[in-house]
């Protein structure tokens, strides 16, 4: 595994985005919240940039307007001319580029925090890139601090794939990914716990700043592998729904056999797949356009390397 | 009681068209409707908003649960009308006409919430014995699965409601589901509750009596807003205390209004503040009875905050 650089030098430049898609309410709020309140953001070393994401959605309550925003950073968008009729999130994509990128470049932000929100039974979840070891030893500090918080670590683009989600403008990213919560609801349950572990990311940020340096370790992590669609009808239309066996029980195993769709005419569906996979993102509202019942991913150990302190740069001498 | 046997009965699904539910009920039924069938009674299943269902929206351009007034019904007939207001005058010609002799007995209309609210049916008029021995019935029948009776019938907060054309209007609505997701858990109870309504009416219609009744219910008494800031946004949250709590200790849940002082306290039902309406608990409707009864509980009162500031 090819690892993205380490930072070499502080992290000043730090944006946490809400809104991203303007129907996951716990970052619509939080953003706004600091938007009129950035002290919050405020550490030594550095301030946060609030941000809404993608205001116009917000602003309808919608996932999106026009195209779904999370997919939109990949350089076939962001490197295509404007046109008049294109969607509204493209126009976005490449704004934000500008701002907090451009994506791949040495002047892009050096770390993004992305709120989101899910139907589905996700907890609290973790999702990076797998190479970035910055965003893993982040994920490994916020399990230490909240021992009793069950979270997991979802990792992404282990080959040459694009990416395409707004964390990938920055040098480092990561995702925040809590539920279940109902899109246009807003759960004191889950806004509390996404402002806390928003608050010591940027304590992580600050301690690393600060000189810290972060030890060698093991950890549990869930990879992608794929999709999976709801059985339809010859119309197209859903022929059946998520099993209540399959329902809330994410990122836990499902062995070939075992049920996953109950068909409107009552028979049950079996997992054909020839191993074992832990599904995520069960049962997602948004996902039903996307043809997607719920994703697959395996569970690995991981060795992640150890990540060193920042060289103290010499005060000049006054 | 009704005194002529019940023929007519519709189920709409899709009211709200990303109330998925009922939409993929509905949905099965016009493929298959061989488990709403019962002898003697015609049982149509109808999906009433398309255009909603087909974009998963909750409605295109206004509530359609909100227009069957007859004002709007009275409409002239134009493509300016906004979309819900034409599609339920095209539903009141179907199954109407609204206080008509012509209008179907019974409609079921199939809604779901992301409110922690159960298996709920909803009632527009409490002295109407017939539905309140038919959700005696289905309470009786979903026992021990909980099932709420909800009364909308009040001076201002009750609407006019897409059932209302007919001459039992029966709401029922299940949650906590998402918009646009379907729960397998909420579509097996939700199916019950038709399974026992059609079987009540099928009882009924074959001369079985049906002995005095009561039922409790829950009044509409008011709406709730969230606090908000001088520019209008939302300025706290539901408190975790009063979100998703099991629906038993929500009997005599007090309330005060958004401060940290407990000021005034009002008794109210506190599962179903989603929609954030009061609710009296609890009405005591009896069937079979001259007049009708209220009780009003009032068990352990606890001061709670409603919201949550940010």
């Amino acid at each position: 595994m090819c690892s993205l650089p380490v930072p070499q030098e502080p992290l000043r430049r730090v944006v946490v985005t809400g809104g991203t898609h303007g129907n996951e309410m716990s970052g619509v709020y939080l953003a706004r919240h600091w938007l009129r309140t950035p002290v919050d953001l405020q550490r030594p070393s550095f301030s946060a940039l609030p941000m809404l994401a993608n205001p116009a959605a917000t602003a309808v309550c919608r996932r999106y307007i026009g195209h779904d925003l999370n997919r939109t950073f990949t350089n076939t968008f962001l490197i295509s001319k404007a046109t008049p009729d294109e969607p509204y999130e493209v126009t976005r994509a490449r704004e934000l580029n500008q701002l907090l990128g451009p994506k791949s470049s040495s002047q892009a932000f050096d770390f993004l925090l992305d709120l989101h929100n899910t139907t589905a039974n996700m907890g609290t979840c973790f999702i990076t890139k797998a190479t970035d070891v910055f965003a893993i030893h982040l994920c490994h500090h916020l399990q230490l601090k909240n021992p009793k918080l069950p979270s997991r670590v979802l990792v992404y683009q282990l080959s040459q794939d694009e990416t395409y989600s707004l964390d990938s403008v920055a040098k480092h990213g990561m995702t925040l990914e809590l539920g279940p919560q109902a899109q246009g609801v807003l759960r004191a349950d889950l806004f509390s716990q996404m402002r806390s572990l928003v608050a010591s990311s940027l304590d992580f940020i600050e301690l690393f700043n600060q000189g810290t340096a972060f030890p060698a370790f093991e950890m549990e992590v869930y990879r992608f592998l794929g999709c999976e669609d709801f059985p339809h009808t010859e119309d197209g239309d859903l022929a059946g729904m998520v099993h209540p066996q399959l329902q809330d029980r994410d990122f836990e195993p499902l062995r070939p056999g075992t049920p996953v769709f109950q068909m409107f005419s009552g028979e049950d569906v079996l997992y054909k797949g020839d191993s074992t996979v832990y599904p995520v993102f069960i049962n997602e509202a948004a996902y039903y356009e996307k043809n997607i019942a719920f994703m697959k991913s395996e569970k690995l150990l991981v060795s992640i390397p150890a990540l060193p302190g920042l060289t103290p740069v010499p005060t000049p001498l006054t | 009681m009704t005194e002529k046997p019940i023929k007519k009965i519709a189920i709409f699904g899709g009211t709200h068209g990303n109330e998925l539910t009922g939409v993929f009920l509905v949905k099965h039924w016009l493929q298959d409707g061989a488990e709403i069938q019962r002898t003697g009674l015609e049982v149509k299943p109808f999906i009433s908003n398309p255009r909603a269902v087909k974009k998963c929206l909750r409605y295109i351009d206004c509530d359609l649960n909100r227009v069957f007034d007859l004002e709007n019904l009275g409409k002239k007939m134009s493509e300016d009308l906004p979309y819900e207001v034409r599609r339920a005058q095209e539903i009141n010609h179907l199954f109407g006409q609204k206080n008509s002799e012509d209008s179907y007995d019974i409609i079921f209309d199939l809604h779901n919430t992301t409110s922690n609210m159960g298996c709920t049916l909803i009632l527009e008029d409490s002295k109407n014995d017939f539905l309140i021995q038919m959700f005696h019935y289905i309470k009786t029948s979903l026992a021990p699965l909980p099932c709420y009776v909800y009364l909308i019938e009040h001076p201002s907060l009750k609407y006019a409601t897409t059932r209302s054309i007919a001459k039992y209007p029966v709401g029922i609505e299940v949650g906590p589901q998402p918009q646009g997701v379907l729960r397998a858990d909420i579509l097996d109870q939700m199916r019950k509750m038709i399974k026992h309504a059609l079987d009540f009416i099928h009882q009924f219609n074959q001369g079985k009596e049906f002995p005095p009744c009561a039922i409790e219910a829950y009044k509409i008494m008011e709406k709730v807003d969230f606090p908000r800031n001088e520019n209008g946004e939302i300025a706290a949250i539901i408190h975790p205390n009063l979100q998703m709590k099991p629906q038993p200790q929500h009997r005599g849940l007090h309330y005060g209004k958004t401060g940290d002082e407990p000021s005034p306290f009002t008794q109210m039902a506190a599962c179903l503040l989603w929609t954030c309406m009061c609710m009296k608990k609890a009405v005591c409707l009896c069937s079979g009875h001259p007049k009708t009864k209220y009780i009003i509980l009032t068990s352990s009162p606890k001061a709670q905050d409603l919201f949550l500031s940010f």
